[in-house]
């Protein structure tokens, strides 16, 4: 980003679009319209195999006095494990471990490329991803729910709360409403918007800087400005990125919560 | 200058809106998402996090392992020790009881050999009065004896004349001998 923006010194595409989140392909090179290999996918990739190794290469050997790597490893999991699973589940949260901290992990690493250097864009802003995570949580915990509750009854336990006759008609569409269609789109779209925005920001103090500089050569301490404000928001953003990777982990976690809960 | 930054705003905004949506996911990054992230789960769902939980329950499991078996130590030290004392309290009053028991023995065989010993003296002093008894019954008979005939011998030495008379004789000597052991014992009295 930063290349290509000094590149571009001469004309700055000010301010930043949507386009700016739609890179040329790299395989074809340069296509427009080729989504298959882009520098998203290309992240992708880079993340699912850097967690893989990672995983693998420390707990290759677990040994039960850990090594320092493997020590690290078993942090990660103990994390999620202990602060999320078993915190918000109980007992049975430690089934749900394993795939909370896949998913905390997955979240975390894509939403890290937004502030690493010559990435600097997480693949999480393309709203194709979260989605998925979302998809994957909503599917999960209805499932969970009927198997829970057996079948429908799992329908008739989360949208009838136990109220007054006359007050249900109100609140059975507000349950489905908050239960069945809102969750999966709040959750996708909260970490979506998050990175997007975060890439936005980034995007219009980097690219504002050099737009001032243009302008008007006296400009250049604004723009100095601007460039740090820059510093100070890949920290923000830094931030951001950890913050949504455990809000997305544990509202996933609640929603299994949620369908495993005997009581309203 | 900000007319044409304006401009550019609104042709690129356009462009924005005609080229992409940013709400609407591109399919081919939902299919190879999918992928990447199925992958994902599979390999850390099936060998890294059950491997984790695996090495947690080991870990839990030398602890507690640990405990219980320093416990079981601990309760057999313990026995032991019980044990022990028990047995040392047992040999101390065995000891004593052994102690008192020869004490025991030891006054009795005192009793028993100063009884004999002072039977034994007593029979010793026994023998030696009854000797002496008989010694001086068979000196005094002797004496008796010997006396008679000395004072016979001398009589008739002194007197120079045989007394032909044995009758008389013996009856003087026999006065003479009752004469003296009046005498003698009056003698051995004084």
């Amino acid at each position: 980003m930063i290349g290509q923006s000094i590149v571009l010194a001469a004309e700055v595409p000010f301010p930043p679009s949507v386009e700016d989140f739609y890179l040329p392909s790299i395989l074809p090179w340069g296509e427009h319209n080729s989504y298959w290999f882009t520098k998203i996918t290309a992240l992708l990739w880079i993340t699912v195999a850097a967690i893989i190794i990672f995983f693998l290469a420390t707990y290759r050997k677990p040994q039960l006095v850990p090594t320092k790597k493997q020590w690290i490893a078993e942090s990660i999991y103990g994390f999620v494990r202990n602060n999320i699973a078993v915190d918000m589940l109980g007992k049975r949260g430690i089934n749900f471990a394993p795939y909370l901290t896949t998913l905390f992990v997955f979240i975390l690493l894509m939403n890290f490329w937004a502030i690493v250097p010559f990435a600097q864009i997480s693949p999480n802003s393309h709203i194709a991803f979260p989605a998925i995570l979302a998809v994957i949580s909503y599917v999960m915990f209805i499932y969970i729910g009927m198997k829970h509750h057996g079948g429908l009854k799992y329908f008739k336990h989360a949208l009838i709360p136990p109220a007054p006759w006359f007050i249900l008609p109100l609140l059975i569409p507000i349950e489905f409403f908050s239960t069945f269609l809102v969750r999966p789109f709040s959750l996708a779209v909260r970490l979506f918007a998050n990175m997007f925005a975060g890439h936005m920001l980034l995007l219009v103090f980097t690219l504002g800087g050099f737009a001032m500089l243009n302008a008007n050569v006296w400009f250049a301490p604004f723009s100095v400005v601007s460039w740090v404000m820059t510093i100070a928001l890949t920290f923000l953003e830094f931030l951001v990125i950890c913050l949504q990777a455990y809000v997305f982990t544990v509202l996933t976690a609640s929603y299994v919560q949620g369908a495993l809960a005997d009581e309203h | 200058m900000i007319t044409k930054l304006a401009t550019d705003v609104t042709t690129l905004a356009a462009e924005g809106a005609t080229e992409h949506n940013p709400i609407i996911p591109l399919w081919q990054e939902v299919v190879l998402g999918l992928i990447a992230f199925s992958i994902l789960c599979f390999v850390l769902m099936k060998f890294v996090f059950p491997m984790m939980e695996k090495t947690f329950a080991a870990r839990v499991d030398a602890i507690e392992g640990g405990i219980k078996r320093a416990e079981a130590a601990q309760a057999e030290a313990n026995q032991l020790l019980e044990q022990y004392k028990a047995q040392l309290a047992e040999a101390r009053t065995e000891a004593a009881r052994i102690r008192d028991e020869a004490r025991a023995d030891a006054e009795g065989i005192r009793q028993d050999i100063l009884a004999k010993a002072r039977e034994e003296s007593d029979r010793i002093i026994g023998a030696g009065q009854e000797q002496l008894a008989v010694q001086r019954e068979s000196i005094v008979r002797e004496l008796r004896s010997e006396v008679g005939s000395l004072a016979v011998d001398l009589a008739s030495k002194i007197v120079g004349e045989s007394l032909a008379d044995e009758a008389r004789s013996r009856g003087t000597v026999e006065r003479f001998i009752n004469e003296l052991g009046t005498a003698g014992s009056a003698g051995g009295r004084r």
